[in-house]
């Protein structure tokens, strides 16, 4: 089976379903889960991105292909499961209640 | 004790010369007034509706809902590539002209002309009204005269500004006044990056203004999103602005903060550690052409070497958010009720290089929506209980003077709007 990311973050794989397109799916995916898969995802994730730093600098997004663009993508989901792990102890914002904000417009890639 | 100066008169309020009595939210809980602002406020001022990169080319058009204006409006790059607005309605029956879908929906795209959907009216890029179906049946009918009703459109810096007021007279430039002519030469066509937001809230407009118009709240509302030693420290420290300003109508705050990189790496987050990015933006500014004492003289008006952003309140309902790390963040607030509205929040950054530049943006954008929704729900818990009514009079503190003041020139225009 194809990788679905670059072969230097191949322990992502198992987080492959984290690669999600757009802002609003990645929240929703955060909010769906417990904070088990949370922690489970920003473990094998943060490292990487640490790591990651000097590999991402050299991604240039014009032309980016498809296994940068999971990697970039799962990035963005490690962004927002950081706050629930690093801050919350939760997946919702605390006191946020029924109120949400949405991303109508977002970059392409 | 004070960490920056303040005026000669020992305040800010006193400075501006706002009294320092308790305030009343009556403007707030109230839909007769709401009523009377639609018509005194929002169908008579200067509203920014978007961006011209939102019109790239020659029949670039799309629709802003101007509810408490009553209003739609197309705004369209016409063929002689200037941008108009024009009331969406046609004249033939009155219908909405351009929507897909759903009638109350905004929407946008490039034509040739807009077609009504009932009876296929016609009208081109300037509003002219090009074809009439089965023109002959009608008597006598002048299609000089049927164009589509224009609406007063200017761009400062950019920014696509419409008056609803058909006897309005007065320049877009003028309304901005000292903020705007102090602002200009900002290089926001270099923003072109951008990350829009969209949240329903249950609170009076102005209430969400109030929010984002003082810091006095950022301590203790959002004290979970510090590191555990750092929010002590904040809470401790509280927030006092470098300075604030009052333009007639306008307003601004001008504040510390976002150094980077920070002195002591344990003061922030992890991701943001491993991002060099967090609220303020990338810790590293993109080339913008202008270092930051080169910005223009409206921004970090005090020259403050610990300046962080500074907020402009365009009044009513336009907030513009420059932030020292080179970008940009909007607010806009669209009434629909006198106890909701939506609100808009909109980033400008310049295009990232790289991946890893695109996830520090995405690190800031992000962070603000974790602030905001911390805030939105605040803001409906202050609604419901100003309109039970329990309590009239609030006092506001030195660094809630801006709060005083968009309260004071609402009910001033109002008030103006009724003799």
């Amino acid at each position: 089976m194809a990788n679905v990311f670059p072969a230097e973050f191949a322990a992502l794989e198992p987080f492959a379903d984290w690669a999600i397109h757009g802002e609003r799916a990645r929240y929703a995916k955060r909010i769906a889960s417990t904070m088990e898969e949370l922690q489970a995802f920003y473990d094998v994730a943060f490292p990487l991105l640490e790591k990651g730093t000097a590999y991402l600098e050299k991604v240039r997004l014009d032309g980016i292909g498809d296994e940068d663009t999971h990697l970039l993508w799962a990035f963005c989901s490690l962004i927002t499961v950081a706050f629930p792990v690093e801050s919350w102890g939760q997946p919702r914002v605390p006191d946020s209640g029924p109120s949400s904000i949405d991303a109508v417009v977002e970059p392409a890639v | 004790m004070a960490h920056f100066p303040k005026p000669s008169e020992g305040s800010w309020t006193e400075h501006f010369e706002i009294d320092t009595q308790p305030v009343s939210y009556a403007d707030s809980i109230s839909p007769e007034f709401y009523e009377r602002e639609r018509d005194a406020i929002f169908r008579r001022t200067w509203l920014n509706v978007g961006r011209v990169e939102q019109l790239p080319r020659k029949g670039s058009y799309f629709t802003k809902e101007l509810d408490a204006a009553r209003a739609s409006v197309i705004v369209v790059r016409g063929t002689d590539g200037e941008v108009r607005a024009f009331h969406n309605v046609c004249r033939h029956r009155g219908n909405k002209l351009v929507w897909d879908d759903y009638p109350r929906e905004e929407t946008k795209g490039t034509c040739r002309a807009f077609t009504c959907k009932y009876h296929a009216w016609r009208y081109d890029l300037e509003g002219k009204l090009s074809f009439v179906q089965q023109e002959s049946e009608f008597f006598d009918l002048d299609k000089s005269r049927y164009g589509l009703l224009p609406v007063h459109t200017e761009v400062w810096e950019g920014f696509i500004f419409v008056n609803l007021d058909p006897d309005n007279t007065r320049t877009l430039k003028d309304y901005l006044g000292r903020f705007g002519a102090g602002i200009e030469g900002y290089p926001f066509h270099k923003l072109t990056q951008v990350h829009k937001y969209r949240a329903e809230i249950g609170s009076n407009w102005k209430l969400f203004i109030d929010a984002f118009a003082e810091f006095y709240h950022a301590p203790i509302l959002h004290s979970g999103q510090y590191v555990a030693e750092e929010a002590a420290k904040v809470k401790k420290y509280g927030y006092e602005a470098l300075s604030y300003d009052i333009d007639g109508p306008h307003s601004m705050v001008s504040s510390w903060g976002g150094i980077a990189p920070p002195k002591e790496r344990a003061m922030v987050k992890p991701v943001e550690r491993a991002l060099r990015s967090g609220l303020f933006g990338a810790w590293e500014a993109p080339d913008i052409g202008l270092a930051t004492e080169e910005l223009p003289p409206a921004v970090n008006p005090t020259r403050s070497k610990v300046w962080g952003m500074d907020s402009f309140v365009f009044f009513p309902n336009f907030m513009l958010l420059i932030w020292r790390p080179n970008w940009v963040l909007t607010y806009h607030y669209w009434p629909t009720s006198y106890n909701t509205h939506i609100f808009e929040g909109t980033a400008y950054f310049v295009p990232p290089e790289n991946a890893f530049q695109r996830l520090q943006q995405e690190l800031a954008v992000v962070s603000f929506k974790e602030y905001g929704l911390q805030d939105g729900n605040t803001l409906e818990a202050t609604q419901t209980m100003l309109e039970s009514r329990t309590l009239d009079s609030f006092p506001l503190c030195d660094q809630e003077v801006l709060l005083r003041h968009l309260h004071s020139t609402a009910r001033r225009f109002v008030d103006e709007y009724a003799k």
